[in-house]
């Protein structure tokens, strides 16, 4: 019953990105060498195939936040960047209604430079001038809370500053679509709380958001629905509390608390 | 119904589809001073962590220069090209900044896996700042090249020194305009085949030690290959060489310009950057693949 109120609802609904069967395939050269030679590894490198994401299809609309769950290597990254327009899938395709942005922990801009300058070149990047990129500047500085280190190499920050610098610099602005790669985990709890509002609030200015993260309790505060991968597969897809529920009970974790 | 007709009945576009090349070279214009910031803060980053910071942009030409100046200048001896030093330092620092957009340009993609990993940008924006880096290397080779031109044009032996200005030094920024052109092209080039083959990187100093020994850097392709005047046509047939050898003429006391050396250095500014672009365009939609 349900589901046939779902489905009224979804014509009049404006989809913002649609996700059409993607198969994303990695070949890599591995060394097949193994730790242990007994078990028939042979020393040649050989070619293989990693299939990170197999035939996923959905569809996002307008003012929906997604939360992606699923363990380590379930290919919530891959399908990601994929939606982001950064690797494009083997086969099947991405569809949206803007270009959406894509925040990841991985994406260190320039090691070498000061953050004040990431900030700059970030900015430009997304198509800010100079002028407008210099007046975000001291807002995107004070949301990360890096006010006293803004002018050192981004390389003498932690994983959870500089994770908070790029979460600041996409988040300086609007995105119709934008995709948070567990950014926040790394955060701290004041940290956690100032982004989490800020994700809530550009929700509400209808834009989507997608939010990878092995925190069940942020999924559940800010998400208003969750996919679950699992070994590449869309496993479950739907309400926030149902889906985390379904997977606490297949990773062993009893409370939905964390 | 499916998906993708869904899809389009609601306006949604493929994402990361790669865009008209026109289109794509105005987004590119749009961009430009991403390109341009990149280039000068990598610039200043890479010298940020020696004692002697932006000197090294000076210093290191200036020793460039003495060295080759020293070991050329000995081994060859009595055959050294008339106004040897001048004919050297145009030849060394011109050939640096053409092999460094090269090099540089091949490690555009590869080597900034975070910027094209994390943002969406026109790719080619990358090698293009790697040339504009070089750019900015090459005025303090060319303030050192000043200076090297009005010393050799005194003459010690009677005291006397003779201007070495006249009207073809004005022609000569021409000819840096066109040696930029020409490396913006062979950047995107390297850039794409490095990205899909990083087998070229293995290559490159060995490509670039060849180009350095063929292109009359330090001695006179002409008066080495005077007696096999057909060999000398097809060596003249080379951008690094053409570039250098103009580059002399206009500058260097004792060397001049000729027609056929601005005909190659026109088409090679005209013809690789369109070549260029469009090969990198073409895998645009390649580039922030992990494999």
């Amino acid at each position: 019953m349900t589901t046939k109120k779902q489905t009224a609802a979804t014509e009049t609904r404006q989809p913002v990105v649609v996700v059409d069967g993607v198969d994303i395939v990695y070949k890599v050269y591995a060394s097949g060498k193994r730790a242990n030679r007994w078990n028939g590894g042979s020393a040649k490198q050989k070619l293989r195939e990693v299939h990170a994401v197999k035939n996923v299809s959905f569809t996002v609309y307008q003012g929906e936040t997604i939360g992606i769950i699923g363990t380590n290597g379930s290919g919530k990254s891959s399908l990601l960047r994929s939606v982001a327009g950064l690797t494009q899938p083997t086969n099947g395709a991405v569809y949206a209604s803007a270009r959406p942005v894509l925040l990841g922990v991985g994406a260190v801009l320039m090691p070498s430079l000061s953050g004040e300058k990431n900030i700059m070149l970030g900015g430009l990047a997304m198509g800010y001038s100079k002028k407008e990129t210099a007046e975000l500047a001291p807002a995107i500085t004070e949301f990360a809370g890096l006010e006293d280190f803004i002018d050192l190499p981004m390389r003498t920050y932690s994983s959870g500053m500089s994770a908070r610098l790029r979460f600041a610099i996409a988040a300086s602005r609007n995105h119709d679509i934008l995709i948070i790669d567990e950014a926040l985990s790394v955060g701290d709890q004041q940290f956690r709380k100032r982004s989490e509002a800020r994700m809530r609030e550009m929700r509400d200015t209808a834009g989507t958001v997608f939010l990878v993260s092995h925190s069940i309790k942020s999924i559940l505060d800010t998400c208003s629905r969750v996919i679950w991968l699992e070994k590449g597969v869309l496993k479950m897809d739907g309400d926030p509390l149902e889906v985390c529920q379904a997977y606490n009970r297949y990773t062993g974790v009893t409370s939905t608390e964390d | 119904m499916n998906l993708s007709e869904y899809a389009a009945s609601h306006g949604l576009k493929r994402v990361g589809a790669r865009p008209p090349f026109f289109s794509y070279l105005r987004e590119v214009w749009r961009r430009r001073v991403f390109a341009w910031t990149l280039s000068t803060y990598t610039s200043e980053a890479a010298n940020a962590r020696t004692r002697l910071g932006r000197w090294w942009l000076i210093l290191l030409p200036t020793i460039q220069a003495g060295t080759y100046g020293l070991i050329f200048g000995l081994i060859l001896g009595s055959n050294r090209p008339h106004n040897f030093l001048a004919f050297l330092f145009t030849g060394v620092f011109l050939f640096s900044f053409m092999s460094g957009a090269f090099q540089s340009g091949a490690s555009s993609i590869v080597g900034n896996a975070g910027l094209v990993r994390s943002l969406s940008f026109p790719r080619i924006l990358l090698p293009i700042s790697s040339v504009i880096q070089q750019f900015i290397n090459l005025w303090a080779q060319l303030a050192l090249l000043l200076v090297t031109l009005l010393v050799t044009a005194f003459d010690f032996a009677n005291l006397s020194w003779q201007n070495p200005i006249d009207l073809d030094w004005a022609l000569f920024p021409v000819v840096v305009l066109l040696m930029v052109l020409f490396c913006s092209g062979l950047a995107m080039i390297a850039a794409r085949i490095n990205a899909q083959a990083r087998d070229l990187g293995k290559l490159i100093p060995f490509i670039t030690r060849i180009a350095f020994y063929v292109s009359g850097v330090f001695f006179s392709l002409e008066s080495v290959l005077a007696a096999w005047p057909t060999v000398l046509a097809i060596f003249e047939f080379n951008p690094f060489y053409d570039f250098i050898q103009l580059s002399r003429g206009l500058l260097v006391q004792g060397y001049e310009p000729s027609a056929k050396l601005w005909i190659l250095c026109i088409g090679w500014a005209v013809i690789t950057p369109i070549v260029g672009a469009l090969y990198f365009w073409k895998a645009e939609e390649v580039y922030g693949r992990d494999d």
